[in-house]
């Protein structure tokens, strides 16, 4: 192909995306869309699914192009404000900030809110920008690669995300894989995918679709993060009259600019695979920082690199998980599937010729990604302060507020009172997994990854009629399993490591 | 804050019952979708409360109630009061829910007041581009040599596709290996990825992908070639006569609502069908309208009850159940 002649065209469908995006209106509503993403990112339990399908009607009236800015533009300032309480409040919204909360929120605890919301957006600002030159770049042939993924790979993938998952404790390996196994067999509850059998639902109906991952999230951490705060008043004082310095130090700008890097690639790269690529991107972008690090102790206690990495990783894995939807026509996840009802609304079929039927739409929707992204870093970066004061707000309020919002999040999504009961119950687990000093994020990713790689297993067996040898004749499943036994050896290293310290620490 | 409105306007309104049908309707309407937003069935849905807001002079609002395939929804309706200020808009999923799901937490055919058909979406068989045979009937041979060696991709029990894979493999007699998959999306990634075979789905999400040549189209289950795809034939033409399946959709009402409401609501769905705004959308999904004599409870009634005979030999004999 003539390069040059790529590049002048991709000049020229860039050109005509920001004149799309530029437009007065699409600029107002690029920021309505963002600002209300932070907004609702903010408010726990409250997600973007719910906000967009609430919004939807509203776009009937619009051009199809300014509803879909406005719409992207909540789910990836969704993905800005989701860390935010991840990190002040320990209360990850979605399932890609839990892990954020694992070191964003022991750097709040340490007064160091500031620095780690800061963090946060400018990682999320650059991968967010790198994301959208990589969709308007390579949509098609990404595209191609996602479509590589059959069910062999993506059992293989999730095997991997499982076997990394351990590291994501900072505490007792056992525990954490006692956690993983914990987080797999809640994944188990609901209809059997291939029989329709009911598995652990207990006779309620409403558990026949499994249980909802909201309901788990804000249970395991938010609810159960208060009910320890309520025991002890003193951690408390102790994070608010820490807050000193708002903005990253010039340390902590050297070491967030390798994990944020990292992040952005993998975040990229898993974001484009449908089902479980957004979602992993984050939990892998923290295992890998633990790994390579010199001081992998340091994390799960407030390392930076534990809030730089994974936040640039959803976010670039939100922005190229477009890519599907952009180019085929398939959503990646619920939201994309709202953004395609939003076109079908608009009398637009999705699918590969919307970038030659509807140029403007498609151009300006990316375009629009990166002036959004703009938006959002100057719209929170000013808010910190604020946020940061949010903390000295008294528990007497900030408790009874965020258990509201929590349920009405909670609630939103399915409308059904019954996952508001699966909140308290998930409360008082999480709590007693606190006493018990056992993570919740490990458990969190065993509920995601469980239902997939069941799924997914199932799936290759039953197209390979039987026969188990797939996972190892495919190239690619074969890669990401010898990549996930490599994980297991080195995780299983430094834990005899670490057990020897233990003993001459004791020693001492 | 909308819901406390609402439930303060439902006692309100208890209160106000005589008056009630001739004022109908003076506050906002609900209107249950048992499945997610953004899907098929809700973006008729929209279309439709759209166009029946304008009408009636009060906003329809749509509440996705998703989970168990559809029959929370519909039990969530089947247990509202029945005042005309909470509609249900169901699929086909109505009828077959009855004889794959053992319990329902509602009777099926003694819970609902019917109001009207809206449309019946019609499906394509479709395959993987490079899928070996080259029409509906080499298709048919292929399967039946084989044996179960052929892929059928559907989005899990109950869905479109699973409905539509089981008439396919009842009428050809052969069984086809089914690879379930949660929800429409999946299925048509890996379709297109050609890790499956065959997969039959509505048009809303197949006639862009064969347009493009991604998939392959073998037929339609339609009566007469669709607009959307002219080069298409049906199944009868392409040898299959009898392997009709519509994903047909109607609007409901709990038991027990006064028939004035219901005659209020079936003349504005009937409306809201011949607006031109609704056709046209239906149109860009590949499906018309129902007609007059369809959108009316008696429609309704007799496409339910004929639907309910239909499947439950189709589904008895594959020995599937949803719980």
């Amino acid at each position: 192909m003539d390069i040059l002649a790529t590049g002048q065209e991709l000049i020229a469908n860039l050109g005509l995306g920001f004149s799309t995006a530029a437009l007065p209106i699409n600029l107002g509503f690029c920021f309505v869309g963002v600002l209300l993403g932070t907004l609702i990112g903010v408010l726990p339990g409250i997600g973007p699914t719910a906000t967009i399908a609430m919004l939807l009607p509203i776009t009937f009236n619009f051009e199809p192009a300014t509803s879909l800015i406005m719409l992207a533009g909540i789910y990836y300032g969704a993905q800005y404000g989701g860390s935010t309480t991840a990190i002040l409040i320990n209360l990850p919204g979605e399932s890609s900030s839990a892990v954020t909360a694992i070191d964003g929120y022991q750097m709040a605890k340490q007064g160091r809110a500031g620095p780690a919301l800061a963090t946060a957006a400018l990682g999320s600002f650059f991968a967010g920008s790198v994301a959208t030159v990589l969709i308007a770049l390579f949509a098609p042939p990404l595209t191609e690669v996602a479509l590589k993924f059959g069910p062999a790979e993506y059992f293989s993938l999730m095997m991997l995300g499982l076997v990394a998952s351990v590291a994501l404790a900072s505490g007792s390996v056992l525990k954490a894989l006692a956690m993983v196994v914990l987080g797999l067999l809640l994944g188990l509850v609901g209809s059997d995918v291939n029989t329709g059998a009911q598995r652990f639902t207990m006779g309620f109906l409403e558990l026949a679709d499994g249980l909802n991952f909201v309901a788990v999230a804000v249970g395991v951490f938010g609810i159960a993060e208060i009910l320890r705060n309520l025991e002890n008043e003193t951690d408390r004082e102790v994070m608010v009259k820490k807050v000193t310095n708002l903005w990253p130090s010039k340390e902590d700008f050297k070491a967030m600019v390798a994990p944020v890097l990292r992040g952005t690639a993998l975040g990229s790269v898993l974001g484009i695979l449908p089902g479980g690529g957004a979602v992993l991107s984050s939990f892998a972008a923290y295992t890998v920082e633990k790994r390579i690090s010199k001081t992998p102790e340091r994390f799960g206690k407030g390392a930076i690199e534990g809030v730089a990495a994974p936040e640039s990783a959803n976010n670039a894995g939100a922005q190229t998980s477009f890519i599907p939807m952009l180019t085929l026509g398939i959503p990646a996840n619920p939201v994309m599937a709202l953004m395609i009802g939003a076109m079908i609304i608009q009398g637009i079929q999705p699918g590969p010729n919307v970038a030659s039927e509807k140029p403007e739409l498609f151009w300006g929707l990316i375009a629009s990604m990166w002036v959004g992204n703009l938006m959002l870093v100057l719209l929170n970066l000013p808010l910190i302060g604020l946020w940061v004061r949010l903390l000295t707000v008294p528990y007497t309020m900030l408790f009874p507020a965020i258990l509201a919002f929590c349920a009405i999040g909670v609630y939103s999504v399915n409308s059904n009172a019954f996952d508001l009961f699966a909140v308290a119950a998930f409360g008082l687990l999480g709590y007693v997994l606190v006493k018990l000093e056992c993570e919740p994020a490990p458990l969190l990713l065993g509920f995601v990854l469980g239902p997939m790689l069941e799924e997914n297993l199932r799936r290759a067996m039953t197209i390979s009629r039987g026969d188990p040898s797939v996972f190892v004749t495919r190239p690619l499943s074969a890669t990401l399993l010898v990549l996930a036994v490599l994980v297991l050896v080195v995780t299983f290293l430094p834990s005899v490591r670490a057990k020897r310290d233990e003993v001459f620490q004791e020693d001492a | 804050m909308l819901k406390h409105l609402a439930a303060a306007a439902t006692f309100a309104a208890i209160f106000a019952a005589p008056a009630q049908a001739q004022n109908y309707p003076s506050r906002t309407i609900t209107m249950v979708v048992p499945f997610a937003a953004g899907g098929p069935t809700d973006t008729v849905s929209r279309l439709v409360a759209e166009s029946m807001s304008k009408d009636l002079g009060q906003q329809i609002i749509i509440e996705n109630v998703g989970g168990a395939g559809g029959t929370l929804g519909a039990g969530r309706v089947a247990k509202a009061d029945p005042d005309g200020y909470t509609l249900l808009l169901h699929h086909i999923g109505m009828a077959t829910s009855a004889v794959l799901y053992r319990k329902l937490p509602y009777d099926t055919l003694n819970a609902f007041e019917y109001v009207g058909l809206v449309t019946e979406v019609p499906m394509t068989l479709v395959a993987r581009a490079n899928f070996e045979p080259t029409d509906l009937k080499s298709l048919i041979a292929y399967a039946k040599a084989n044996k179960d060696q052929v892929t059928y991709a559907n989005a899990g029990i109950g869905a479109a596709s699973h409905l539509c894979g089981m008439l396919f493999m009842s009428k050809i007699e052969t069984p086809l290996t089914t690879v379930p998959y949660k929800g429409t999306g999946p299925a048509m990634t890996d379709l297109v990825g050609g890790q499956v075979d065959v997969m039959c789905d509505q048009t809303t999400n197949t006639t862009n992908q064969i347009k493009s040549g991604k998939i392959k189209a073998y037929a339609t289950t339609s009566k007469e070639r669709l607009a959307a795809l002219p080069d298409v034939p049906t199944a009868a033409e392409a040898g299959l006569p009898g392997f009709e399946v519509g994903i047909w959709h109607g609007v409901y009402a709990p038991k027990g609502t006064s028939s004035e409401i219901v005659q209020k609501l079936s003349a504005s769905l009937q409306k809201a069908l011949k607006d031109p705004a609704v056709v046209k959308r239906f149109a860009d999904l590949g499906t018309t309208p129902s007609s007059d004599a369809e959108a009316t409870p008696e429609g309704l009634k007799t496409k339910l009850t004929s639907e309910i005979d239909r499947w439950s030999p189709v589904i008895k004999a594959a020995g599937v159940y949803a719980d």
